[in-house]
Order: structure tokens, then C-alpha cells, then sequence
């Protein structure tokens, strides 16, 4: 809680407006299409400003809710263990005023430029900082001008109105140092320059900037009087939240990987190549799981005293909970789920305990009769203990409301005994009232800043190249079984999609065109005998029907062109 | 994805282990298996307890439930002979039990009713959930398997003759349902011995009661096609339904439509509120002396505010309470004397020389020792027998002290309660809390609700007094028989004064009549008069009373009410670490990745992380930079821009020389550690991969830095 302190002075700031303000704010508001006029633009400016302060007035506001909400449920209680879950919850779920997609670049420059020196990228940064930053950022503007000229050419116009912006941003933080004050001047006249320069490369370029078309379009703040109700700061927040939203126009550079000269990596290159990266700050991830293991004993006394444990915090847990398998659980029953396996299911979990815990052969009807059956055993036998560990429970496979509903209903067994992690930030939504009671949940925070190995292996990625080899290999392997008339049909099929690969809307071949084609290669003698051999590949997930709008039945292999063309050339080269 | 491990069996531990754990991390100090079986026998109460007042607050529901029971299964019994002519009502009749949102405790509730009803009903009961029964043949199925289950288990007890009836290869119709009742009901017509048996329970006939424990989240078609199929029935078979409700009756004729809840005939049950519950819960479990463990301020301020603002739920207040516990006992190794005074006594003689020195180490007993004389310093801090006997003596001052808080604590109450506006809390756990947390009588809210209490009518002060006594009376301090005396006295005083005060009241309502009809200015100036007299005018004797009066209950409270941590050893009692039960109970893990992802000093303490004002070092772990970057991103966030932007970052940190070699040239190595904190930013949900654009990925989060 970083900022009650700045922002506490600034609850109480009365701006005082003329009228001639207010007139400017209806102008404006009318005006916004005639953008082209100077003036109207310095007025958005000026509006920005108070905007902004409007905004930081209503955070200190928020604040102070927060404050009694939080000195409500006891949190306020001063504990110097715990400084750092005191975060307020309007720091983690406010809303903000949207961002332009250059300011990675600006931020990301801004801290290699200050190596070792701590950057403060928000407006939450306290008021010394407020009076040296903006040199910096004026350095880091003409840096960035330097080192990213490329990327920022489309966005030049953008990037120039928002790095004063920024700066505003900063300096409207209420208490305003003298310096600061100067400062302000000073780069307000500069900003006039800037939107100069706006001004001519508007007129150049003709384009219309989407900065400013967002800066317009931002309804005029309610009132910069002293009155800051609940509600205006809540109309304000939904009002940005639907601004950055509305707008289907995405302000990202267009640039893609494929332009970026770089291979994709493959998952096993990938691996090889974190595995020469040095894991940074081992000393200190280590005595953090230090920390969480001497918790172990304590886990086992509440685990048998009916309570089920849940671990969180950032990094991955497995290991820690690897570490308490081997350790404690070596000698009594226990099962591990791998949540993040992309094809773990409710039925495997209470599988592997009907048939391996339990050594129960046959089968259930469905997953409700099965967990029946188990509730029914261990509750005949008490002698049953089983030790359930779940790595991610908040995984895709699991999540879902059935299956944590038989989880639930499993963990609240008094001999089985659940000990799970989870990671995704909405991860406590998957669980109601009477989910929870049934978990009957103890919570740990076992931060670890261990990477994500396994958990993130699964994961489909865009920037790694996946399955692709994999897919090769198990077309060549299954058609190389198939006759070669078949082999000719997929060929034919393939060569059909690959010619067709510049059309994004090919909606794939039609089977009568597909036909036709056939018995012109002399491949087949009947529309069944294709349909046969279309079966065959479809078993083999080679293809995929898709019925058109028409009715018409098409096929697709559903291969990405790359893999494709690799494949054709290999088969040309077999023969 | 899942792996079963099994040990050897010889290997395999015995369900001894639970002392262990406790001893495993506390291999310091000594007396574990001691304290672990204090604690046990002491949450064994404890629970034993709570069942008790559940049990005990639910009888009034559970009465009226019977009473319901056995009036709609009458009318049965009387028709049983010409239903078929008569009954034209296809109504079934229903109990609305409306139980409150806390949906945690229902359950409870249920087992005990359907426990209630078996034992004085019938022994046809199915509790029937929503997740159960996602259709109509899944809930015929599980009802019949319910039914046909009880009955079975009824039947083994008495003859073994009874053909076990596979209930799977019972088609589930209503018509086999009818035909196994009448099989049933016959069977214990024609043995007439077991009839005696049973009859003296349940009648001859008895009612099937189906429950429906969540009946808002019951698919309503599911709901209306029972209801109709049962009503169509109704002549052949007994049935009553049991709707249990978390939000409000109305529900009901939200869910079905007239046609089918007119088919019902509903009477509406209210639970007890699940406040009234908890306030009974910790009335019985904290404000008496039974129980030795004790709830510090701020422990008990967490589990009520968790109470009140998050669930309602009173079992999920004894869940912490079990948690403050066990919490106590395993990280408190003097807990050990937490037990009745007379075990403790026992303890304290055989306490080891480590436990000494943890006594002596408490802060509560160095602030005692400290007021000693300086000889009785040395003999407590060194001599071992000395202090065991010095801690004996406080022990039972502790006792005696945690006697008479309670007392006088609900003599108080009795005061404030019925003061306006309530300054000291209307409940009596505001009032434990406010004076567990300092010195109640320097708060304001005491002094105005003394101020308050001055001006107290007769018959209300009488009243209280009067309570007062009782509870003082029941009370098991013994120092109080001054105080009830003294009551007593104020009491008699009263009567008194009433005799003298009929007589004045004739005079004041006599100098009423002379006011007549006057204007404002006269009117204004009567008044004035009238205050200036007041002003003057000495007290009346009733008026000098309530004086003494309020002024020896604030003596009471002065001397009976100090706060717990202002006694010696109050540690040994008191649990107050609420950060650990906020922790654990409370958790809040969103706000712990926050913490982790903007500020990673908090757990890595390492210079090259620390930062002022919350801002983040270029050096922080990847996944941290990423994180910070893509705060500045709108909805979509380019990858390739990304990567740069963290490359530049990176490089910077690595070296200078890298700035030359421009971003297009971006290390195999940075581009993997990208890719790596990319995903899992994905994993933990901050991103997903997007189709709007080639190469972006979209934000899930909105704000957050």
C-alpha cells in the first residue's frame, strides 16, 4: 500500500472551474469530428490532465473505502509478516485508462536504460520521483526515436502524444513539488511544440490518429468538483472499461513472427535451450522452499484432522509437492494427478482408485455410481487411507463444474486425504459454497518463482512450433500401411489443398468433385469404394467433412501447408 | 496422468501417526503427546458441544415438522379405507423448510431431520440432491434405491427370511414403487408381533418422505414431471416432499408453474437464523468457563467479520474456531496447561526446566516479574520449584478472573443492549470483543452509553437490575453474593421510592392542568422557566439513585473486565495470532501473484530485487518483466513486439554491447526464456492466444498495475 500516503492529501483537492472551461467542454464535445483545429486539441489535452487527476482524486477515494472495507474484516490488524498480502484490492482489479501499444517499447526501454535502478513505470511512484522522471523519459523518447525507428514509424504520430501523456500522467499526481511545478511548465511548452509536429504530420499523412480519436471520444469527466460519489467513480470505471472495449480497431503494430528471420523452436530445442540458461536467484528460490518445507509435518497433522490443503502463490509447486511425497507419504497409499495433462479426466482419477486403491474389477455406468461405490468402501473400511496429491486441479480437464463437484465430494471423505496446487488467477471462482465446505480447504501461499517445466509443456503454444514433426511422422506411418490407390486418393486430396492454400475462405474439396477427380486417376471405380477409403482416413483423423451451407459435403485434411508440402516431398521421393 | 503408489505392506504405518506429526516439528520441547491429547479431548468437547446447541436450537423446527408429518399421514390413515371414493384431492403435501443462504450448514440440518423423522416417523425417507438427479429416471432410480435400501436394512434386523430384493432389475416405475410399499406395509400388517414393535415408532402405515435438499438448483423439469407423476399416485402411496430452500418460498412458484404447484399442498417451516445460531455458539463456547482455550481480539474479530461477510456459515465458524485449536496447541508449548484448573495444577508440578523457561520467557510474566520485589525477582527467575508454585497461584487467579468476567460482561450487556442506538453493540459478541481488545471503560462509546444508562426510566432500570441478579445468582463466581446483595438493596430502594413518588406524581399532574392555552411567546418563556428550575433544582431521590446505580456498575466493570492481556500467563489461554487464521481461512491468492509478479522482493530477498514504491528492477525474474510489459498493452498484445521490448530489457541487463547488436538479432536463449515466461503468463491466465490478429495474444486482465 504504496499509495495512500501521496494520494491521501489529494482526497480533498477542489478544482475550481471558470465557466469558460465549461463552455470549452461543451464546445469540445460538439466538436470533436473538427479535430483539425489547434486549439480544440490543447483543450483535449487540458482535459486529459484534469481527467487524470479526476481519476487519481477518485483512487485516493476508492482508497479510503478500501480502507474501512478492509479495516472491517479485521485486516487492518498490523502485522509485520504480512506487509505483503496487504495489497488493496483496488490496486489488483482497478481499471485504467487505456494504453497504446508503443508504451511496451517505451517501458521496456526505460528500464534497460536505468540498469540496476529501479523504474517506476505507474503513476503510484512517490513525489521525488515525479520530478526527475520526466528527463529520463525525454531521454528515453529520443532513445526510443533511435533504436526503434522501425517499429515506430506507423506509430510515430502516437507515440509523440503519448509520451507527454505520460508525463502528465506523472505529474498531475497531487502533491506537486516545486520543482515539479517548474517541470510541468516546461514540458507543457514543449508539448505545444509536439503537437505542432502532430499538426504537420496530421496534415501529411492525412491519417487519422486513434490516440486522439480515443482521447476525444472519452466522455468529459463528471465533475471536477468536490463531490466524488461512489457511483461517479463507478461510471467512470465502466465508462473506460467499454471504451477500451467498444472499438473493434486494434492498436497493435502489425508485424508478425514470420518476418522476424527466426525459426520457430521446437519444444525439445526449447527445453535444451532453458536448460542452459542459468535459473536466476536459485540461492533465494531455495530457501523459499526451504521455508515451505518445514511446513510438511504441519500439512499431515491438519490433513488427519479433516482438513484438506490448497496451495498458491506464483511459481510452480510441483516439485514442492513432489518433495512432500518423498518425504512423508513413502509409506502409506497414495495417488498422484498430473492436472495439467492435457487428457486427464474425473473417470481416470477415480479409476486408477477404483482399480489400484481399491483392486476392484468391472466397470460403472457413469462416474456418480463410480464415486458411490468408493464412498461406500472407504467409509465400510476405516482402516482405507489414501493420500490424494492434484498438481493444478485449476487445470482445463479438471475446472469444469461436474468434475470438481466429484473431487469435492471425494476430498470430504474423513480417510482420504487431498492436498492440491492451483495457479489461474480465477481459480477460487470454480468453487461455491457448498463445494468449498465440502473441500473444507486450509490455504497456503508456497510463492516458489520456480518455472512452469511440466505445467506449461501441454500448453499450445503460438510461439512454439508444435506437433508439426509429430504430424508428419504419423501421416507417412499410416499411409504407408494403406494401398496404394489410397495413397493416391490422399495425394490427390493433398496436392488439391495445397494448390488451394492462398484462398482463406477454401471451404475444402467437394466429395462429388472429389469423386470426379478419382475416377479420372483411375483410383476408383465407384463413389463407394471412395467412401470406403474416406471412412479409413477419417478413423485415422487424416481427414475432416465439414458440410457446407449448401449441403455439400466437403473435405479438409486438417495438416497445416507446411507439413503438407514436406509430406508430398517425401512421398515423390519414395517414389 | 495419474499414478497410484502403494508401499509394501510391511512397510505400511499404523494409524498411529497423527501424534506424531504433532511431535515431528516440535522435537524442542517436550510434553507433545500430552498437549496433542489435550487438544483432542478438548475439540471433542468442543464438537460434542456444538452438536448439542444445534440440536437443541433445530427442536422447535423439528417438532413442527413431526407434528406436519403425522397430520397429513392421519388423514391417509383415516382414509385408507374408502380413499378411493373420497380422496379427491390429488394435493400432495409439502414442507417448505426455508433454511438461509448459508448453505454449508444445511446439511447438518438434514441429517438430523431425516435422523428425527426415522426415528419418529417413518422409516421411508430418500434425500434426494440436485447433482444426483440430472433427470427423471436417474431420480426415480436413486429414490427407489434409497427406499428399497432402508427397507432392507429394516427387514435384516428382525427376520432373515426376507427375499433381498436386487433393486437394479426393478424396473424404476412408480406402479413397482407402489407395489413394494403395499408389500411392505402388508408384511408388517400380517406379523402382528413385529407390529408391535414397530407401531409403538412409527404408525401402520407411514408416509414416504422424499427431501430435496437444494431444491433451487433441481432442473425444473425434472421437478414438475415428479410432482405430476407423484400426484397421480398420491391415493396408492403415502408420499410427503421436503423442499429444502436457501433463498425464499417464493422460489417455489417461480420454478413451477400453477399447474403443477397446485398440485401441492406447501407449508412453510423457517429455520433459525444463522445468526441467532452463532450467537448461541459463542455464547456457549467462549463466554463460559467451561471451556479453558479462549479466542484472542482480533482472532475472534476475523472469524466473525468471515462470518458475516462472506458465508453466514456457523459451520464454517467452528471450522476456524478447530483450526484456532489445533493452531494453539502445536505452535504454543505451554498450551499444555490449557486444561481444566485441576489438571493443570497437576502439570504445573511436573513441568520440565526447558518449560520453566518458556514460562519465564512469556511477556506477560516478565511484565509480572517486573513488578515484583527485587529478591522475589531472582527466587522467580531462577528458582524452578519457586516459580511452579508462583504459576499455580496465577492459574487460579486466571480461573477465577474468566469466572467472574462472564458474569459481570453479561450484566453489562443486560445495560447496553438496551440502550438507543447501541453504542457498545447490540449483540453481546460486539460487546466481548470491544472489552477483549483494551480497556473498555477509556473507550467513548462506554461513556456515552454510561451517559445513556443515566437517563434510564424506572421500570426499565428495575428490569435490569432484576436480570442482573438472576445472572449473578446462576453465576459460578463465588465473590458475588456482596454484589447481589447490593443489588438486591438497589431494588428494595426502588420499591420505596415508587410509594413516595405516587404521591408527588399527583402534584406534577395538577401543576399540568394549570397550563392553559397560550401563544409562542408565553409558551417560550414557561419554558425557559421551566429549564431554569430543572437546572437548579436538586436531584430527586430517584434520579440520585440511578446514579449510584450506574456508578456501581461501572465499579463492577472496572474491576471484573480488564482486558486478557493485562493478566499474567494469559498466553497459556489465549489464541491470538489472527494473520495465521486470516492466512489460512481467508487467503486471498490473487493478490499474492500480484505481490509476486510486481514486487518479487517480498520473496526473494535479494538487493539487486529491492525497490522503492512498488515498481520493479530490470533484474526481476523474467516472468516478472514480461508481466510488467504487458501491462502497458491494451486488449491485444503482438508478440514480436513483445519479444523485443524484452529482449531490449534483458539485454540491457546483461550487457552494454548488446544494445549495438540491435534487436533484430535476438539471442536463441532470450527468445526461449520469452517463450517460457510467455506461457506461463498463459497459464496462470493472464493471456490466451487470439485469432484476431496473426502473432497476438489477448489480455484476460484489465488494470492491475
Amino acid at each position: 500500500m504504496s499509495r495512500p500516503e501521496g494520494k491521501g492529501r489529494g482526497a480533498l483537492e477542489v478544482k475550481f472551474v471558470p465557466d469558460e472551461e465549461v463552455l470549452k467542454h461543451i464546445a469540445d464535445n460538439a466538436g470533436i469530428k473538427v479535430r483539425k483545429d489547434k486549439t480544440q486539441l490543447t483543450v483535449t489535452v487540458k482535459r486529459f490532465v484534469k481527467k487524470l487527476e479526476n481519476i487519481s482524486d477518485n483512487e485516493a477515494q476508492e482508497i479510503l473505502e478500501e480502507k474501512n472495507y478492509v479495516a472491517a474484516l479485521g485486516i487492518c490488524a498490523q502485522d509485520p509478516v504480512e506487509n505483503g498480502s496487504s495489497v488493496s484490492g483496488s490496486e489488483v482489479y482497478s481499471f485504467q485508462t487505456p494504453k497504446r501499444s508503443s508504451k511496451m517499447a517505451e517501458l521496456a526501454s526505460e528500464l534497460a536504460q536505468t540498469p540496476g535502478q529501479s523504474v517506476a513505470p505507474d503513476h503510484s511512484e512517490s513525489p521525488e520521483k515525479t520530478a526527475k522522471t520526466p528527463q529520463s523519459s525525454r531521454h528515453t523518447f529520443l532513445l526510443i526515436m533511435h533504436v526503434f525507428s522501425l517499429l515506430l514509424q506507423s506509430k510515430k504520430k502516437e507515440f509523440v502524444s503519448t509520451t507527454p501523456y505520460r508525463l502528465r500522467k506523472r505529474l498531475a499526481a497531487p502533491d506537486t513539488y516545486l520543482e515539479s511545478e517548474s517541470e510541468y511548465s516546461a514540458s507543457c511548452s514543449e508539448e505545444e511544440d509536439e503537437e505542432d509536429q502532430k499538426e504537420v504530420s496530421t496534415g501529411l499523412s492525412g491519417q487519422k490518429t486513434p490516440a486522439k480519436t480515443k482521447a476525444a471520444s472519452t466522455p468529459p469527466p463528471r465533475n471536477t468538483l468536490a463531490k466524488k460519489t461512489k457511483e461517479d467513480k463507478m461510471s467512470n470505471l465502466v465508462e473506460e472499461y467499454f471504451e477500451a472495449h467498444s472499438s473493434s480497431k486494434v492498436l497493435t503494430s502489425d508485424r508478425t513472427l514470420q518476418k522476424l528471420q527466426k525459426r520457430r523452436l521446437n519444444q525439445q530445442t526449447l527445453h535444451d535451450l532453458l536448460q542452459k540458461a542459468p535459473l536466476a536467484y536459485a540461492a533465494e528460490i531455495k530457501e523459499l522452499n526451504q521455508q515451505h518445507e518445514s511446513l510438511f509435518s504441519k500439512w499431515m497433522l491438519q490433513l488427519h484432522l479433516g482438513f484438506n490443503i490448497v496451495l498458491y502463490g506464483l511459481g510452480s509447486k510441483r516439485d514442492l509437492l513432489e518433495k512432500f511425497r518423498a518425504s512423508v507419504l513413502q509409506s502409506s497409499v497414495h495417488l498422484v494427478v498430473n492436472g495439467y495433462f492435457p487428457s486427464i479426466t474425473v473417470r481416470s482419477i477415480l479409476n486408477s482408485i477404483t482399480e489400484e486403491v481399491l483392486d476392484h474389477i468391472g466397470t460403472f455406468r457413469s462416474p456418480l455410481d463410480q464415486l458411490e461405490f468408493i464412498i461406500k468402501r472407504f467409509k465400510e473400511d476405516s482402516s482405507l487411507e489414501l493420500y490424494v496429491l492434484i498438481h493444478n486441479l485449476d487445470s482445463q480437464m479438471l475446472r469444469g463444474e461436474r468434475s470438481q463437484q466429484i473431487l469435492a465430494q471425494l476430498s470430504s471423505l474423513p480417510s482420504i486425504y487431498l492436498i492440491a496446487s492451483i495457479d489461474h488467477i480465477n481459480a477460487p471462482l470454480m468453487w461455491d459454497q457448498a463445494k468449498l465446505s465440502l473441500y473444507n480447504w486450509l490455504w497456503y501461499e508456497t510463492t516458489t518463482f520456480s518455472p512452469y517445466v511440466e505445467e506449461t509443456s501441454y500448453e499450445n503454444s503460438l510461439l512454439v512450433q508444435q506437433s508439426g514433426s509429430l504430424a508428419l511422422s504419423s501421416l507417412t506411418h499410416v499411409l504407408r500401411s494403406l494401398t496404394l490407390n489410397a495413397r493416391g486418393i490422399f495425394r490427390l486430396l493433398a496436392q488439391y489443398q495445397l494448390e488451394n492454400k492462398d484462398n482463406p475462405s477454401y471451404p475444402g474439396l467437394s466429395f462429388q468433385d472429389f469423386y470426379q477427380q478419382c475416377r479420372e486417376a483411375f483410383l476408383v471405380n465407384s463413389d463407394l469404394t471412395l467412401r470406403a477409403q474416406l471412412t479409413e482416413f477419417r478413423d485415422h483423423k487424416l481427414i475432416r467433412t465439414k458440410r457446407g451451407a449448401d449441403g455439400v459435403e466437403y473435405l479438409l485434411i486438417p495438416v497445416d501447408d507446411s507439413t503438407l508440402t514436406d509430406f508430398l516431398e517425401k512421398e515423390d521421393e519414395d517414389v | 496422468g495419474c499414478f497410484v503408489f502403494k508401499p509394501s505392506p510391511k512397510k505400511r504405518r499404523v494409524s498411529q501417526k497423527t501424534g506424531n506429526d504433532f511431535q515431528e516439528r516440535n522435537n524442542d520441547s517436550e510434553d507433545t503427546e500430552l498437549r496433542f491429547v489435550t487438544c483432542q479431548s478438548l475439540w471433542n468437547q468442543i464438537k460434542l458441544e456444538t452438536e448439542q446447541i444445534q440440536e437443541d436450537l433445530n427442536k422447535q423446527l423439528f417438532d413442527n415438522l413431526i407434528s406436519f408429518l403425522r397430520q397429513s399421514h392421519s388423514e391417509f390413515q383415516e382414509k385408507t379405507t374408502e380413499w378411493t371414493c373420497q380422496m379427491k384431492s390429488r394435493e400432495i403435501p409439502t414442507a417448505a423448510l426455508v433454511l438461509g443462504v448459508n448453505v454449508p450448514d444445511h446439511d447438518l440440518t438434514f441429517r438430523s431431520v431425516s435422523e428425527v423423522l426415522q426415528n419418529n416417523i417413518t422409516p421411508y425417507i430418500a434425500l434426494l440432491e440436485a447433482k444426483d438427479c440430472p433427470g427423471i429416471k436417474n431420480l426415480m432410480q436413486k429414490l427407489m434405491g434409497q427406499l428399497m435400501d432402508c427397507y432392507i436394512e429394516e427387514d435384516s434386523l428382525e427376520d432373515e427370511d426376507c427375499v433381498q430384493v436386487s433393486q437394479k432389475r426393478i424396473s424404476c416405475s412408480m406402479t413397482s414403487l407402489i407395489n413394494w410399499y403395499e408389500s411392505v406395509t402388508k408384511k408388517t400388517d400380517k406379523t402382528p408381533s413385529k407390529k408391535r414393535t414397530s407401531t409403538s415408532r412409527h404408525w401402520q402405515s407411514p408416509p414416504v418422505v422424499v427431501i430435496f435438499k437444494d431444491m433451487e438448483s433441481f432442473i425444473t423439469k425434472v421437478l414438475q414431471d415428479f410432482i405430476v407423476i407423484s400426484s397421480q399416485h398420491i391415493h396408492e402411496l403415502p408420499l410427503v416432499l421436503i423442499f429444502g430452500i436457501a433463498t425464499s418460498p417464493m422460489i417455489i412458484h417461480s420454478l413451477l408453474p400453477h399447474s403443477v404447484s397446485s398440485l401441492l399442498c406447501i407449508e412453510l417451516f423457517q429455520s433459525l437464523s444463522c445468526k441467532e445460531h452463532l450467537s448461541t455458539v459463542i455464547d456457549k463456547l467462549l463466554l463460559t468457563a467451561q471451556f479453558p482455550f479462549k479466542l484472542g481480539e482480533k482472532v475472534l474479530q476475523v472469524l466473525i467479520n468471515i462470518f458475516l461477510y462472506h458465508d453466514f456459515s456457523v459451520q464454517n465458524f467452528i471450522k476456524g474456531f478447530q483450526l484456532c485449536v489445533v493452531e494453539h496447541f502445536y505452535s504454543q508449548p505451554l498450551s499444555v496447561l490449557c486444561c481444566q484448573l485441576v489438571d493443570a495444577k497437576n502439570r504445573v508440578n511436573s513441568l520440565s526446566h526447558d518449560q520453566c523457561e518458556n514460562v519465564r520467557r512469556l511477556p506477560s510474566f516478565r511484565r509480572y516479574v517486573e513488578s515484583q520485589a527485587s529478591e522475589k525477582q531472582v527466587a522467580l527467575l531462577t528458582a524452578d520449584n519457586f516459580l511452579k508454585e508462583i504459576i499455580q497461584k496465577l492459574l487460579e487467579d486466571l480461573h477465577v478472573y474468566h469466572e467472574n468476567y462472564v458474569s459481570v460482561l453479561r450484566c453489562l450487556h443486560v445495560f447496553t443492549s438496551s440502550l438507543p442506538k447501541y453504542p457498545l453493540g447490540k449483540q453481546i459478541r460486539e460487546l466481548y470483543c470491544a472489552c477483549l481488545e483494551n480497556q473498555v471503560w477509556e473507550t467513548e462509546e462506554y461513556e456515552s452509553s454510561l451517559q445513556l444508562a443515566r437517563m434510564l426510566n424506572k421500570s426499565d432500570l428495575v428490569t435490569m437490575l432484576q436480570q442482573c441478579v438472576e445472572i449473578f445468582v446462576s453465576s459460578s463466581g463465588k465473590e458475588f453474593d456482596k454484589t447481589v446483595e447490593k443489588l438486591k438493596e438497589f431494588l428494595t430502594q426502588f420499591q420505596k421510592l415508587e410509594e413516595a413518588f405516587q404521591e408527588q406524581d399527583v402534584s406534577v399532574s395538577s401543576q399540568k392542568d394549570l397550563q392553559k392555552k397560550t401563544d409562542l411567546y408565553h409558551l417560550q418563556k414557561t419554558l425557559l422557566e421551566l429549564k431554569e428550575s430543572r437546572r437548579s433544582k436538586k436531584l430527586t431521590k430517584f434520579e440520585k439513585l440511578r446514579f449510584e446505580v450506574v456508578d456501581y456498575i461501572d465499579s463492577l466493570v472496572r474491576n471484573y473486565l480488564v482486558p486478557a492481556d493485562h493478566k499474567t500467563l494469559h498466553e497459556i489461554f489465549y489464541f491470538n495470532s489472527a494473520s495465521v487464521l486470516r492466512e489460512h481461512l481467508n487467503a486471498a491468492p490473487r493478490i499474492a501473484l500480484h505481490t509476486a509478479l510486481n514486487n518479487p522482493y517480498c520473496y526473494l530477498k535479494n538487493q539487486a530485487l529491492k525497490s522503492d514504491g512498488g515498481s520493479i528492477s530490470n533484474k526481476a525474474p523474467d516472468i516478472c518483466i514480461v508481466y510488467k510489459l504487458h501491462l502497458e498493452c491494451g486488449r491485444l498484445i503482438n508478440l514480436v513486439d513483445w519479444l523485443e521490448a524484452f529482449s531490449t530489457v534483458v539485454t540491457a541487463v546483461e550487457g552494454p554491447n548488446a544494445d549495438a547488436a540491435s534487436s533484430d538479432q535476438v539471442d536463441d536463449i532470450i527468445h526461449a526464456r520469452f517463450i517460457r515466461a510467455v506461457s506461463e503468463l498463459e497459464l496462470l491466465g493472464f493471456i490466451k492466444p487470439s485469432k484476431q490478429k496473426t502473432d497476438h495474444v489477448a489480455r484476460l486482465t484489465w488494470g492491475g498495475c
